[in-house]
């Protein structure tokens, strides 16, 4: 080994003393870093939050009148939903109600008009049949005279 | 009966007591969340208090109640991650902002500012370790416990806690080397 060599290790051993003693201060240091940030953590002054009984009262009262809106809100959207499908049920069964008595009326129109035209034709044939009888029988041959005069 | 159980209070109070800011540390340094170490410890001890019969004293109590403390982290991490995460990082602070806290000493203040630069890359690289990593680095360099008490707390071998500390302490001298 020559002195240079013997330099470079010499300068090498006291480049990792070095380094380990730098380590050794770093993690010194940290510890006693730690251990003061951890006195101070632990012995810091504690705040506890008592609630207010008249703002959780407040708060209580708020939720509850929420619930009632919403409540509220909801339940009337639902009664209204409720009031125009039974309005629109109504009416619907109205139409149907006035369309029946319209077809009713109509059909009962039809029925009276053939009524009518029956009763008619009836009537005719009974006068008819009641002219041909209110003429005896030996007569009719004076009653055939009577229109050959007629036409003569 | 109702002796044993005031004796049984006394004596916990005083575990309480002698234990109680050790293991906030560690939780403090490990969650880097002042709210959620705090919780953390009331669990801890809330824990250690229900299961006391099971403490056999094969150990130190401060070790089997910082096993407690390492599992209810393990715990908590992992249903937060499932769930509250954002809000649990949002919590969180940087572990550098430890070296604000760093004594002055008798240091001028160029050997302050290093100090804390050194802090901050400390807290920087213990902040990228795995969770187990960081666990054994910091019951190593923070609280100073010995390889077997870490073993113990930790439930790993002597042999698997040398291997995790020796990668977590070679990511630090990375972080110090990187910054020069």
């Amino acid at each position: 080994m020559n002195s240079k060599e013997k330099v470079g290790g010499v300068s090498g051993v006291s480049n990792i003393a070095d380094e380990e003693d730098k380590l050794n201060k770093a993690l010194g240091e940290f510890r006693l870093s730690v251990h003061a940030w951890s006195d101070a953590a632990y012995g810091r002054t504690r705040t506890a939050v008592v609630p207010n009984p008249r703002r959780v009262w407040w708060l209580a009262a708020g939720w509850a009148l929420g619930c009632v809106l919403v409540a509220g809100g909801a339940s009337a959207g639902v009664w209204e939903h409720h009031q125009h499908q039974q309005e629109m049920r109504i009416a619907a069964a109205h139409a149907v109600g006035q369309q029946r008595q319209a077809t009713q009326v109509r059909e009962q129109q039809v029925r009276e008009e053939k009524a009518d035209l029956l009763t008619r034709e009836d009537l005719l044939a009974k006068v008819d049949k009641d002219v041909s009888r209110e003429v005896p029988a030996a007569m009719e041959p004076l009653g055939q005279l009577m229109a050959e005069d007629e036409t003569q | 009966m109702a002796m044993a159980e005031e004796i049984g209070a006394e004596e916990f109070s005083a575990v309480v007591a002698t234990h109680r800011q050790q293991i906030f540390r560690f939780l403090l340094a490990s969650t880097r969340d002042v709210d959620l170490a705090e919780t953390l410890t009331q669990d801890c001890f809330l824990k250690a208090h229900r299961n006391w019969a099971s403490f056999r004293g094969e150990s130190s109590a401060m070790t089997w109640l910082m096993r407690i403390a390492i599992n209810l982290q393990k715990d908590h991490w992992r249903n937060r991650r499932m769930q509250f995460w954002r809000h649990a990082r949002a919590n969180a602070v940087d572990l550098g902002e430890a070296s604000e806290w760093l004594p002055s000493g008798e240091r001028s203040a160029e050997q302050q500012l290093l100090a804390r630069e050194r802090v901050r890359q400390v807290g920087k690289a213990v902040e990228g370790l795995s969770e187990r990593q960081r666990t054994v680095f910091l019951l190593r360099y923070v609280e100073e416990a010995e390889l077997s008490e870490i073993a113990r707390a930790t439930g790993l071998s002597e042999g698997t806690v040398k291997a995790h500390l020796s990668r977590a302490v070679a990511k630090v001298r990375a972080e110090l080397g990187a910054r020069q």
